[in-house]
């Protein structure tokens, strides 16, 4: 039997990771490079978004009380969230969003595939659509890294200064405490290092047709999962919830 | 029968039967119980399709419950011949099955046909179009640019 409080701090994880990163992507909408791009990243930040709903109704159900998906993404403030730090970073350029999304998507893809023989069946069966979606996810970002790695020096420089900017967040994905070890243990989360060495087998291979140099995950920032983040998240929750904070219970 | 014939408010010409997303129908005491799948996660239609089917199974004259399951999730492999046929008389191209789409690694793409002149000399434009479930292709036989349904 999982401990409910292990498996909302579980969602709220998750959900948050999805809500933040995908509101990010959303930032783009209307401001991207090109057409094509404009109707890619708020397609993906949809899909995230998508996520998230899920995990929040799933935490309201279990919470109870009368909570909805909304309470969650409206009406906590920034220590109450338990993203990961990357999430919440501002967008950059497109390679930065775009290097930054394929390293979330090669994460999420062997997260959710091994999600599929979850214990917990509701888990389990989203992660049926979202093992789908994230391959996607991974072929789009993955097929721009390849292009902007491996290509102008212009574009394999913005690459690069990517990678630098990011690599220190990307540690705090794989992080495990004392709940996730406990879910763990009782078949709701899986074991971590298979999910991990897919990740960096899917890098390796990217990386090598960009013609980058090998990733390695290093010790870096973290703090994101214990509710510690940085500025730019008040600032972004401001502009998310701005209008059920002003209007309460607000609705389309 | 009723529930199935409404139509996907995003591609009207496909109704929700086609599409393969009703999973079961229950008739009791209590009225009609209707399981419904969504399609993407996020996918804007999912709440219109469910109060669609809810308003025309009740304007039939009948108690009705929609009820959202998510196991199994949904593939576009659930689509009917039929909706298959509809899709591409509309301009659409049908989803590859998934047999063809798995196991090629991330960065493969399928084969697609294009629905004017079956040709597969294609090529993709954009992976997203204007619904979540499609992508931007062109033909390079009849040069028209068209939609394809993505595999799921």
């Amino acid at each position: 039997m999982t401990d409910r409080d292990d498996l909302t701090a579980l969602l709220l994880q998750i959900g948050d990771d999805h809500l933040v990163l995908g509101h990010r992507l959303s930032e783009w909408c209307g401001h991207a490079p090109m057409l094509e791009e404009d109707l890619a990243l708020p397609n993906m930040s949809l899909d995230l978004i998508g996520t998230a709903r899920m995990c929040y109704s799933y935490a309201a159900e279990i919470e109870g009380g009368g909570r909805t998906e909304d309470y969650y993404a409206f009406f906590r403030d920034g220590t109450e969230f338990r993203h990961v730090i990357m999430a919440e970073r501002p967008n950059g350029d497109f390679a930065h969003t775009i290097l930054r999304q394929f390293f979330f998507a090669a994460y999420m893809n062997p997260f959710w595939r091994a999600m599929t023989e979850s214990v917990d069946r509701q888990l389990a069966a989203h992660a049926g659509k979202a093992v789908k979606e994230t391959a996607y996810h991974i072929r789009h970002s993955g097929e721009w890294v390849i292009r902007l790695g491996d290509g102008t020096e212009e574009s394999a420089c913005r690459m690069a200064t990517a990678l630098d900017d990011l690599a220190p967040y990307i540690g705090e994905m794989f992080e495990t405490d004392e709940t996730a070890s406990r879910l763990i243990m009782a078949g709701v989360l899986p074991d971590p290092a298979p999910v991990r060495a897919a990740f960096e087998d899917t890098v390796a291979q990217t990386f090598a047709m960009a013609t980058m140099p090998p990733f390695e995950m290093t010790a870096g920032i973290s703090g994101g999962r214990s509710g510690r983040h940085t500025e730019v998240l008040g600032h972004l929750l401001a502009e998310m919830q701005q209008m059920q904070r002003a209007y309460p219970g607000l609705k389309w | 029968m009723i529930a199935e014939a409404v139509p996907d408010p995003e591609l009207v010409v496909v109704t929700v039967g086609d599409l393969g997303i009703v999973r079961d129908i229950r008739t009791g005491v209590a009225g009609v119980e209707i399981d419904v799948t969504p399609t993407y996660s996020a996918c804007p239609a999912t709440l219109a399709i469910e109060l669609a089917i809810e308003t025309a199974v009740a304007a039939a004259g009948h108690e009705v419950r929609v009820r959202r399951v998510l196991e199994p999730a949904w593939t576009t492999d659930w689509i009917t011949a039929q909706g298959r046929e509809k899709l591409k008389a509309a301009g659409i191209a049908p989803p590859v099955p998934r047999s063809q789409q798995d196991d090629g690694g991330y960065f493969v793409r399928p084969e697609v046909a294009c629905p004017r002149c079956e040709s597969v000399d294609t090529v993709e434009l954009a992976p997203f179009g204007a619904t979540a479930c499609k992508a931007q292709y062109r033909c390079r036989s009849c040069h028209e640019p068209f939609d394809y349904f993505k595999c799921l």
